[in-house]
């Protein structure tokens, strides 16, 4: 078996007396891609979030690439890391969000090389080279200078993909990259995904695209109510559910 | 002409139109008559006007807006992530600093630190309860009543601010923070790199309101006798009794000084104002500027 990228074991999260997460266990090897579905509410959401320790936990581990998150265990004994450890952590983990979240004032260039210069402290000319390499990738090089409210909706998140990439992240984070999308742009987001997977990148995906599952993913997990009801390929998951509530929630989607 | 072109006439305002001759009528009354007062000495105005002794005295009124205002500025930054931060003890005491200088009047609290001196007659800085002293001297000494002034007006405008900025802060989208952690950005950065940036929109027209009320309020200090405009006028008119000639000379500096000083804000206003089209829903919603037709 290949090195594990994420391993989750038994994540529980509540916010105040409310459990949202009841003991996620879940792993991706490297280079693979697992595509989380569940209706709304399951806590899809919370968990890509605990993943990079956006939110604390309340029971479980997460490890990713070998290394706990957000703790340090001495012992028995878990401490709280502190902020300046966290964020390093973070730096190798890339996250795109429903809605986009650019950096408003700045252009499509500075959005990407901001955190490369101000977190990594590479030089501004390499982290400017790097930066239209990835704009070029996303096919957006003609677009550097723009600002994001001069994109459209695909255009912005894949500027917020190419963003996360200048971190050189070893796992990429996807929460419905493109639920906010009409849907005409929806095809340019996941077909950059698409690629990014065959590049051999390590990737959670929230979706409800089927089609992408299908076609990209290693694995397809289904939650529910906090708890993965079923895991698979997805020809196992998506064409042969054995639980009533998979069968049910991919009737609804489909 | 091309039927695709929109050739249309402007709509016609007159309101705006007889407003603005009433405004324009009532003010030319109101300094004719104060010309054509026979109490008022025109010579002396004009006499007192380019007087060493008032451009010192307003060159002095910058000065201290600015540096007050600045001091203030940074205070107010503070404040309010003091107020926004989850450390309860923090939010008190900012809560409390914001409750105390916007609770008393200014005048007070001027004349309070002006006052310092008969309060605490000497002032020491140094380890509590050691021998180890750093400063040691009279208060009237250590706090002139030109930083006595200076301390006042910026602990007052900070309270002010504080709670622009905080709104400021808030104003800015919830997923910022998220995206700026997400790559690994710690909170000092987050603020200063992605967060006042955007929160600098929302800031700067009210804080312009500050600057030119902080301008005016530097008259108050007249009480603590530093020599900037207000005092320095008040000083002439007491010597050669022409109260109302010298109230028009200062007055006159005064528009002044507020007149020049909201030049930057514009400046400000359009750096801050990149990448979010504020020009254009403003230009839609209340009809201003140019506008560009097309089919
Ligand atoms: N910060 C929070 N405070 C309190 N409750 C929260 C918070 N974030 C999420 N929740 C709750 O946790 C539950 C799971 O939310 P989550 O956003 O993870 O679901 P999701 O599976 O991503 O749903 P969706 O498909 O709608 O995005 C919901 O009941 C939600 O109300
Ligand atoms: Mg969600």
């Amino acid at each position: 078996m290949s090195q594990l990228m994420v391993d989750a074991r038994s994540v529980r999260k509540s916010f105040g007396s409310n459990e949202v997460l009841k003991g996620i266990s879940l792993s991706v090897e490297q280079g693979q891609v697992l595509v989380l579905l569940g209706p709304s509410g399951s806590g899809k959401s919370t968990f890509l979030r605990c993943i990079n320790h956006l939110e604390t936990i309340n029971g479980g581990r997460i490890y990713v690439d070998g290394d706990l998150m957000g703790y340090r265990q001495a012992g028995d004994v878990l401490h709280e890391m502190k902020p300046a450890a966290i964020a390093a952590q973070r730096r190798h983990i890339g996250m795109v969000f429903q809605r986009f979240n650019l950096f408003p004032h700045l252009t499509a260039i500075e959005n990407v090389i901001e955190a490369p210069i101000g977190v990594n402290k590479e030089n501004a000319k390499d982290a400017k080279k790097r930066g239209m390499a990835l704009l070029e990738r996303v096919g957006l090089g003609d677009k550097f200078d723009h600002y994001p409210s001069q994109l459209s909706g695909g255009q912005q998140q894949r500027v917020a993909i190419a963003r996360a990439l200048a971190m050189e992240p070893k796992l990429m984070l996807f929460d419905e990259p493109t639920s906010a999308l009409d849907p005409e742009l929806v095809g340019e987001v996941l077909g950059v995904m698409r690629d990014l997977a065959k590049d051999g990148m390590t990737m959670i995906v929230v979706t409800h695209e089927m089609g992408f599952a299908r076609e990209v993913a290693d694995t397809v997990v289904f939650m529910d109510q906090g708890l993965v009801v079923e895991a698979g390929s997805p020809a196992e998951v998506l064409d042969n559910p054995q639980h009533e509530r998979t069968k049910a929630f991919i009737n609804s989607v489909l | 002409m091309n039927e695709d072109d929109v050739v249309a006439k402007p709509l016609r305002h007159p309101w705006r139109w007889i407003s603005g001759v009433l405004v324009v009528g009532v003010l030319a009354l109101f300094i004719y008559s104060l010309w054509s007062s026979p109490s008022v000495d025109h010579g002396i105005i004009v006499q007192y006007l380019f007087n060493p002794q008032i451009l010192n005295g307003a060159v002095l009124t910058v000065v201290i807006t600015v540096v007050s205002m600045l001091i203030a500025t940074i205070l107010a930054v503070i404040l309010a992530v003091m107020k926004l931060s989850p450390n309860p003890l923090l939010k008190l005491v900012a809560s409390a600093f914001i409750g105390f200088f916007r609770g008393t009047p200014l005048l007070l609290q001027i004349v309070f630190w002006g006052y310092l001196g008969i309060i605490y007659p000497t002032l020491t800085l140094g380890i509590p309860f050691t021998n180890i002293v750093f400063i040691h001297g009279q208060t009237s000494a250590l706090v002139p009543s030109l930083a006595a002034g200076i301390i006042a007006l910026a602990l007052n405008e900070a309270a002010y601010s504080a709670e622009i900025v905080r709104a400021g802060i808030l104003s800015v989208d919830g997923g910022q923070m998220e995206a700026a952690s997400s790559l690994g950005m710690r909170g000092g950065y987050t603020l200063r790199r992605i967060i006042l940036p955007q929160a600098m929109r929302v800031i700067i027209p009210p804080m312009g309101n500050e600057f030119i009320s902080m301008l005016k309020n530097t008259a108050l200090l007249e009480v603590v006798a530093v020599l900037e405009l207000y005092t320095q006028a008040t000083m002439i008119s007491a010597q050669n009794l022409a109260q109302v000639e010298l109230l028009v000379v200062a007055g006159f500096w005064y528009l002044v000084m507020t007149t020049v000083l909201s030049i930057p804000q514009r400046q400000l206003e359009k750096k801050y104002g990149r990448g979010f089209n504020v020009a254009t829903a403003r230009n839609r919603m209340f009809g201003f500027g140019k506008k560009k037709v097309s089919a």
